[in-house]
């Protein structure tokens, strides 16, 4: 059974490193990061060719990306965000605002940082970063994907 | 058609061993030309391949039970119709099918899209909704031309059997296969008629609220999608039934793939229409063709 169960986890580990399919929620972010996060997809970056595509839907995505510091409306809105995305999944926040608050820290409408809501895989500092840096945080996010599902099937 | 010759063509050719890798390759390749167009590199072609499996082995989040069934239930239909209209093209020489096939062909090739209108009503998101109405009239605007140009076809070839009246006279064939080229972006969701799918306005419309094996199942039948109605014009355009059976597939399958570069094509030079807009131009200029089919077949048929 192992012989014949092994090379499949290799090819769902293969097709999980080539097609991660990224959700974009702006959590009350300034729209600076989600103007960086955009511009991977231009020409220039190009993250098609690693098979990464930005859905429209949670429920199609493999890899949450946050920006904003998490206002009080978007609070709830992004722990259901969260919850419909199928496992595996990995939570990328970009810029400096869902990882500390940035210049919005310790404002009352703030609920943020993002880790108080959900738990965040990587961390992509900047504000707002530089879409090669985005780039980065997205490829460290699809090896934490891959390793996080094959440890799942070792558990089980 | 016997038995046997009816499940090797729903299982081998053109059905599953054929269709599947041909509609990986078809979508991956729709998206590479895009981005190649576009100045970008691209997704390789295999990437539809690997969307599949990917989306194959997730864990949906847990849904009421009714929910689940007919969520699974419509995607499953969806690829079956999809595969059966497959197995009835007239893609082999020497397989005569039979009488009535076309009417079984246009039925479970209409079955896919019907499937997708219910899901998006039947996930009770805004956004499924909104994109299964706009599905459902483009599907009937679409229809018209398509089934019009079909219609021509079998009066010319006096005849309901796909592998006659894929033998049909040019001077019908020709405004018929214009016809049903012009549909052929509204049936695959392709811009400027990627109205029902429209991620930029409503998320992923009618799919909006289908995740893991179930959206792979989707993805599916859109691959299958894909091969047959390409397939359904290179089986007007190459002459099969008088070729040997080798030559006859190679030619079938390449001038089916032949249609991907225009399609993408034009999707990458267009932008989205209205549903408006859309339907205007299938009811005009769609339309426009299929009615010369329709005058010049029954022209023809009054003469003979």
């Amino acid at each position: 059974m192992a012989a014949l169960t092994h090379p499949l986890m290799r090819l769902v580990d293969l097709a999980r490193r080539r097609s991660p399919w990224l959700f974009h929620f702006n959590a009350g972010a300034c729209n600076g990061c989600d103007i960086e996060l955009v511009a991977c997809l231009t020409p220039r970056y190009d993250v098609e060719q690693l098979g990464i595509r930005l859905e429209g839907s949670p429920r199609h995505a493999d890899i949450l990306c946050v920006t904003g510091p998490v206002t009080r409306t978007t609070r709830e809105a992004l722990a259901t965000v969260y919850a419909q995305i199928p496992e595996p999944k990995v939570v990328v926040a970009i810029g400096s605002c869902p990882a500390s608050g940035n210049v919005f820290a310790g404002s009352p409408v703030i609920e943020g940082p993002v880790e108080r809501i959900i738990p965040v895989d990587v961390f992509v500092p900047g504000c707002p970063p530089r879409p090669g840096a985005v780039v980065e945080g997205i490829a460290k996010a699809i090896d934490i994907l891959v390793k996080r599902e094959t440890a799942a099937e070792v558990a089980r | 058609m016997n038995p046997l010759d009816g499940l090797l063509a729903l299982l081998v050719f053109p059905g599953l061993l054929y269709a599947l890798p041909m509609g990986w390759l078809m979508a991956g390749s729709e998206r590479r030309i895009v981005a190649r167009l576009q100045g970008r590199i691209g997704p390789p072609v295999t990437q539809a391949f690997y969307d599949c499996v990917k989306l194959l082995a997730k864990w949906p989040v847990a849904r009421p039970l009714g929910d689940t069934f007919i969520l699974t239930l419509l995607p499953l239909l969806a690829v079956g119709c999809a595969l059966g209209a497959l197995a009835l093209l007239p893609a082999l020489g020497g397989r005569q099918g039979f009488v009535g096939d076309l009417i079984l062909f246009v039925g479970l090739l209409e079955m896919a899209p019907l499937c997708a209108v219910l899901a998006g009503f039947a996930s009770r998101s805004v956004y499924g909704a909104v994109g299964a109405a706009r599905e459902a009239v483009l599907g009937i605007s679409g229809n018209v031309p398509f089934l019009a140009a079909l219609l021509a076809l079998a009066v010319a070839s006096g005849s309901l059997s796909m592998a006659r009246i894929a033998q049909a006279p040019w001077a019908v064939r020709l405004p018929a296969l214009l016809a049903i080229l012009a549909c052929l972006p509204v049936k695959l969701r392709l811009n400027p008629f990627s109205v029902a799918n429209a991620e930029q306005e409503i998320l992923a419309g009618p799919l909006t609220e289908y995740d893991g094996p179930r959206l792979a199942l989707w993805e599916l039948a859109h691959g299958l999608e894909w091969v047959a109605l390409t397939g359904l014009v290179a089986a007007f355009l190459v002459p099969v039934q008088g070729l040997p059976r080798t030559w006859g597939v190679v030619l079938f399958a390449l001038a089916s793939f032949a249609l991907v570069p225009l399609l993408a094509t034009l999707a990458a030079a267009t932008a989205r229409l209205k549903v408006q807009q859309a339907t205007r131009f299938l009811w005009r200029w769609a339309s426009l063709a299929a009615a010369v089919a329709v005058i010049v077949a029954l022209i023809r048929h009054g003469r003979a």
